[in-house]
């Protein structure tokens, strides 16, 4: 998916790299502030064409990582390459990259018009030249004849896409933006990711996102790198993420999961966690992913869809390569598309159950006694220490 | 009910108000009155109407060329106090060095320092330097004075204005210098210009420091008013008054106008 994006850069600001180099290099990136290490270490490589998130809580450095990219926060370590030029030390209107903030930061003294001229003015573009550009950007965020308009007269979204305009209309190497729908509701937050989303592919830029909206960031990025306490926790598309998180971190932060908590044991076809008086198959391939050793503390992390409910005696529970926990039904919730029901396991823990409705399955009621099984590949093991 | 009580209160409140303005400002505006007096004396209250003082305060030397030293003193004291004052407030606002609340408080010590002991200070000094008594003397003495009122106005625009406005100029390809010629000074303009009036008032009625820094031959109006009083009473004083009165109020309006504006066109 993301390499035919990175190929339509035509029209883009790429035109000055060359197409397999990368648009963005960080290497052992830091940033301490006095005692707090808020950025630790971040390696990254961003393609052309690419757009990548940077996805985490507040506070774990995603910020400060776009910021030292852009220039306005110097790192105490590493190195930050832009199109294959050192970057590092470079102030940042010498770095040519368009930056989008959550505020907008227009120009509240100039027109919109004025404001997307401004970048082409900065280089010395002709009056006709930058006329022409202008009207074009205008036209790309499909806000033609609002280019004399001051920005307190323009709503919130309109104001960002001006902001937009006005950050790509000189074509520079990388666009970043620094949680840029933040300050919108939600319906029209959805319908500008799709148009950001579009007018960058469009363009073909490469784009640094920085969220702490899973959705946003599985909506929007070719890749996402999920922060924590300032490093990479895991870089990869939004499935890998979804499918394969490396941490109970990740897990908990991309989409809902259920976390199951126990001892983990090797065997010679994977192995088993176990708790209490229970125990579960773990497959061979999670086993090598997580690779943990025997008798650590880890955690099962299985999706609410893939958990199914059956009746204690059910043949399902006994399949192969099947695993099962008695549990009893607390809430079933009907959400119309889908079914969530919420269930407590005999010690205690809520596990949540996503199921589509239509699927001729049985309809669980509060106080059902059940079965939760799923299949031995469907659940992803990860460490857990301390649990 | 509630009106009921609140009706005697608001009352009381509005006189009390009425008699605090009446007290401030009385001592000022009795002078108005007393400028266009009839009589030769400088007396409370006025007999009869003229405009006498004012004519001869326009036609006698000694007043008009007051007038015009303090004009032209206060006018280049407001742009020297503006521009350094404003560069204090960049740097003291955006800056981030050692010693940053040290040099704040300095830059701000003429508001609470004792003027007299400003005053004996650059006196001293001057004379040394051979510009005590001269123009170019006075307008560096106030310009000291006046420089904290335009850093504390511009530092309070530069605080209102968002900072990444500054970073989007910056990476959409302006250098510091552009960035403060486009984006920062259009819009803490109004605080600049606030900040110059009150720059010009402070060296327009400055009293303490131009006694000592002025000389026989280069007076401010204030000093020569100072000196008329000792010597001559005569209503023309409280013609200048008026005037000087009138100028200082205009400027001050015309500051409070200024620093309301919005930083948007």
């Amino acid at each position: 998916m993301s390499a035919t994006r990175g190929s339509t850069g035509a029209a883009g600001g790429n035109g000055t790299g060359m197409p397999d180099r990368p648009a963005l290099v960080l290497r052992g990136l830091e940033k301490s502030f006095g005692d707090v290490l808020a950025v630790d270490g971040v390696d990254l490589e961003v393609r052309q064409g690419e757009f990548i998130t940077l996805l985490g809580p507040s506070g774990s450095g995603k910020t400060t990582t776009l910021r030292m990219i852009a220039g306005f926060t110097r790192q105490t370590a590493g190195t930050i390459e832009i199109d294959g030029v050192d970057m590092s030390h470079v102030p940042p209107h010498r770095r040519d990259v368009g930056m989008i903030f959550q505020n907008y930061a227009l120009f509240p003294h100039m027109t919109a018009a004025e404001n997307i001229a401004f970048p082409l003015q900065m280089r010395k573009a002709g009056g006709t030249e930058i006329k022409r550009r202008v009207a074009e950007a205008l036209a790309l965020v499909k806000l033609e004849g609002f280019g004399g308009r001051y920005p307190r007269q323009l709503s919130g979204g309109q104001q960002q896409r001006i902001a937009l305009a006005r950050a790509v209309v000189f074509h520079p190497r990388l666009l970043l933006m620094d949680e840029p729908l933040g300050a919108l509701d939600k319906k029209l937050r959805e319908a500008l990711q799709l148009e950001v989303m579009h007018i960058s592919r469009q363009l073909g830029a490469t784009v640094v996102y920085v969220t702490h909206d899973q959705e946003e960031a599985l909506v929007m990025s070719d890749r996402i790198a999920i922060f924590s306490r300032g490093r990479i926790e895991q870089l990869g598309r939004g499935d890998d993420l979804y499918e394969r998180p490396v941490s109970l971190f990740v897990a908990d932060f991309i989409g809902e999961s259920n976390i199951l908590r126990g001892r983990f044991e090797r065997d010679g076809d994977g192995g088993w966690l176990a708790r209490d008086d229970v125990r579960w198959r773990v497959g061979a391939v999670q086993v090598e992913r997580a690779a943990l050793a025997g008798g650590s503390q880890a955690a099962l992390v299985v999706r609410p869809e893939r958990l199914r409910i059956v009746g204690l005696s059910d043949p399902a529970a006994a399949a192969p390569r099947v695993n099962v926990v008695d549990a009893a039904v607390r809430d079933a919730l009907y959400l119309g598309s889908i079914r969530k029901y919420e269930l407590t396991l005999p010690d205690g823990q809520a596990v949540a159950v996503r199921r589509q409705v239509g699927g001729g399955e049985r309809e669980w009621q509060p106080g059902d006694q059940v079965a939760l099984i799923w299949a031995v590949d469907d659940a992803v093991l990860v460490s857990a220490p301390g649990g | 009910m509630t009106d009921s009580w609140r009706q005697p209160r608001r009352l009381l409140l509005l006189g009390l108000g009425a008699l605090t303005v009446f007290f401030l400002l009385a001592p000022t505006l009795v002078v108005v009155p007393m400028s266009f007096t009839s009589s030769n004396s400088l007396t409370f209250p006025p007999e009869g109407f003229s405009i006498r003082w004012y004519e001869k305060m326009v036609t006698d030397r000694q007043w008009s060329t007051g007038f015009g030293n303090s004009a032209q003193v206060a006018f280049l004291t407001a742009a020297l106090a503006t521009v350094l004052g404003t560069l204090a407030a960049l740097g003291t606002v955006r800056g981030q060095f050692p010693g940053k609340g040290a040099i704040n408080a300095l830059i701000l010590s003429p508001l609470i320092v004792p003027v007299i002991i400003i005053a004996i200070g650059m006196f001293s000094i001057f004379v040394r330097w051979k510009i005590a008594g001269s123009l170019v003397g006075l307008v560096l003495a106030h310009t000291a004075l006046a420089i904290p009122f335009v850093v504390v106005n511009v530092a309070t625009s530069l605080r209102t204005i968002d900072r990444n406005l500054e970073l989007a100029a910056q990476s959409l390809g302006a250098g510091p210098i552009r960035t403060f010629r486009r984006i920062t000074l259009p819009l803490i303009l109004p605080g600049v210009l606030a900040g110059g009036l009150f720059a010009f008032i402070t060296s327009w009625d400055e009293v303490v420091v131009s006694i000592f820094l002025t000389s026989a031959r280069f007076r401010t109006l204030p000093v020569e008013m100072w000196e008329q009083v000792r010597q001559v009473v005569d209503p023309t004083v409280a013609a200048v008054a008026t005037t000087l009165l009138v100028v200082t109020t205009s400027v001050l309006l015309l500051a409070l106008v200024v620093r309301r504006q919005a930083p948007a066109r």
